[in-house]
């Protein structure tokens, strides 16, 4: 537990800051401009989300569901037609918060290449201190700290260019890591990445929450990524679907499949089976589970 | 294909002249290039040919890097070097037809090679010894105490730094188009020479568009890690001078002495010309 407080600063009178969800977003509305066109797109109509200190929430949608632009209201990037998000309490809409709000949530992005700034890993990793003013020392033993973290300590001097997706991608979250956030946003941060890639940052992100505590809200297209999730958002069209634990949401392969979304293969194993007269559990996720539940079979 | 790109011409030794302070380095080449122009008799010279050779040595950077380096100069060094001794009037040394030697011409073609000749060396030693990033911030460094530049320092040196960062990043993108043009049937390399910058067009214009999508993505990355500007920023490495900085410009402030002192003594030995 020593090593959560290292990470999780807590407000000025913690017990409210506990109790307090970390992220809050109530009938949140956004709508882009169309080219060509007097009718905007409707990105998100009435979202309303908590995420609570420590929890790992995953948002899920098939392209154009809203969830990048959740992401993106959420970090202050871009400002709500209607409704109110808050970080720890701040609302997103108030130009004075707002670098409390990116340093409290920080923002991990899809593209790997397009958020490293420096030539060098170590430079990089301290851009944000250097931002928020960090004296010298003081970022030189956190930027050590955070590539341990990440499990990039070896390539402290090397340069973006001749590291992997995967690698790159632990750097960026190394170099969030380092501004001490209370919660990390991750926008589709494994959507470029080839599979070693992406087991790599998935492992790394799941580090993060279970062993350091670090809230994390884990933007995707990729279900099997959110197996290990606390509870999952399905968002289609700029609304949320569905809400639940990983089991609730993917027993339920006829609406996933239904706004276009992949399940975890072991839960459409099931869900098959079960049509087929199979008497088998439907919210089976790992292969362990499925033997199990296929033994039990008479 | 790119992947080991050297960025600048950095030549990594590790010698005391690369571990001198970027800002040592860059006032010590201004310092250098001026007192080049001041000087003019071959002890001057001397002193400014025997400095450089000093420094290359120091430096353990082979000579050939540095030869390397005023290659695409030999042109206008040799050109100059005629003008010079052609067209300076003065006591003709030798004659033929129209064309003909001065005393005065030839001191001063000798003089412009060489001056031409150290300043490209001496600055070539600079970028060879120093990183690109440590000169970007000695710049940034140099720039911020001129009154002027003070307020677009950082911002040019921010510039400077992210171009470095994506040269490497945008050349593998370039190999890339290229390939992907070529399955399409685009040909780079027949033509003459309108062809081939024709050619190029289909390569340019995708790797434009990526350009621009990258620096507003990485504009996005860059504010939401909280990045507003100079003001307020601390740095990992401070830039700080050591005891080795202290010495090159004990070295630099004797160079200067005896170079700009070889103007106003009367020497007791006749030059060869002068």
């Amino acid at each position: 537990m020593n090593e959560q407080t290292a990470f999780v600063t807590h407000g000025q009178n913690g017990q409210d800051a506990e109790r307090q969800p970390i992220i809050r977003v109530e009938n949140l509305s956004y709508a882009y401009p169309v080219e060509d066109s007097d009718q905007p797109k409707q990105a998100l109509s009435d979202v309303n989300l908590t995420v609570a200190r420590g929890e790992f929430v995953g948002i899920i949608g098939h392209n154009g569901s809203g969830k990048s632009t959740l992401s993106k209201i959420l970090n202050g990037i871009l400002s709500p037609d209607s409704g109110d998000a808050w970080i720890e309490g701040m609302n997103t809409k108030d130009p004075e918060k707002i670098w409390k709000i990116r340093k409290t949530a920080g923002m991990v992005f899809q593209n790997p290449d397009n958020q490293l700034v420096s030539s060098v890993v170590e430079t990089d990793v301290a851009f944000g201190m250097e931002n928020l003013g960090v004296p010298s020392e003081q970022i030189k033993e956190k930027v050590t700290e955070v590539l341990d973290l990440v499990g990039m300590s070896d390539y402290r001097k090397a340069r973006p260019h001749q590291l992997s997706g995967g690698q790159k991608q632990r750097i960026a979250i190394a170099g969030i890591l380092a501004m001490q956030p209370d919660c990390i946003i991750f926008d589709e941060p494994t959507a470029m990445l080839d599979p070693n890639g992406r087991a790599e940052v998935m492992k790394t992100i799941t580090n993060l929450n279970r062993k350091h505590g670090m809230t994390v809200l884990h933007i995707t297209h990729y279900m099997t990524e959110l197996v290990g999730a606390d509870r999952i958002i399905v968002m289609d069209g700029g609304r949320i679907v569905a809400t639940g634990t990983p089991r609730e949401i993917f027993s339920q392969v006829a609406m996933l499949k239904d706004i276009g979304l992949d399940v975890p293969q072991m839960t459409e194993l099931a869900y098959l089976l079960n049509q087929d007269g199979y008497d088998i559990p439907r919210d089976v996720l790992k292969i362990t589970e499925m033997v199990e539940a296929l033994c039990h079979l008479k | 294909m790119f992947k080991d790109i050297t960025l600048g011409q950095y030549y990594p030794t590790g010698s005391v002249i690369h571990q001198l302070d970027p800002r040592t380095k860059i006032n010590f080449t201004l310092a250098y290039i001026i007192l080049l122009f001041v000087v003019n008799n071959p002890v001057g010279y001397l002193i400014a040919i025997g400095m450089l050779a000093l420094v290359i040595v120091l430096s353990k950077i082979p000579f050939v890097y540095i030869a390397r380096g005023l290659k695409p100069l030999i042109f206008i060094i040799v050109l100059t070097f005629i003008l010079n001794m052609f067209m300076t009037p003065g006591q003709v040394l030798w004659h033929w037809k129209v064309l003909h030697i001065t005393r005065e011409g030839l001191k001063l073609s000798i003089f412009m090679a060489l001056r031409l000749t150290l300043l490209v060396a001496g600055t070539s030693i600079m970028t060879l010894a120093t990183s690109p990033m440590d000169l970007t911030d000695g710049m940034e460094a140099g720039m911020s105490v001129i009154p002027g530049l003070k307020r677009v320092a950082h911002d040019l040196a921010m510039m400077m730094s992210i171009a470095l960062r994506f040269i490497p990043t945008l050349m593998e993108e370039t190999d890339k188009i290229m390939k992907a043009q070529k399955a399409r049937g685009a040909d780079f390399e027949t033509g003459n020479l309108i062809d081939r910058a024709k050619a190029l067009i289909p390569i340019l214009v995708p790797l434009f568009v990526s350009a621009f999508r990258r620096a507003d993505e990485l504009a996005t990355a860059m504010e939401a890690r909280c990045y507003r500007g100079g003001n307020g920023r601390t740095r990992m490495y401070v830039l700080t001078y050591t005891k080795r900085d202290a010495v090159a410009y004990l070295v630099l402030a004797a160079m200067a002495a005896a170079m700009i002192g070889s103007r106003f003594i009367q020497y007791p030995w006749p030059f060869p010309f002068g």
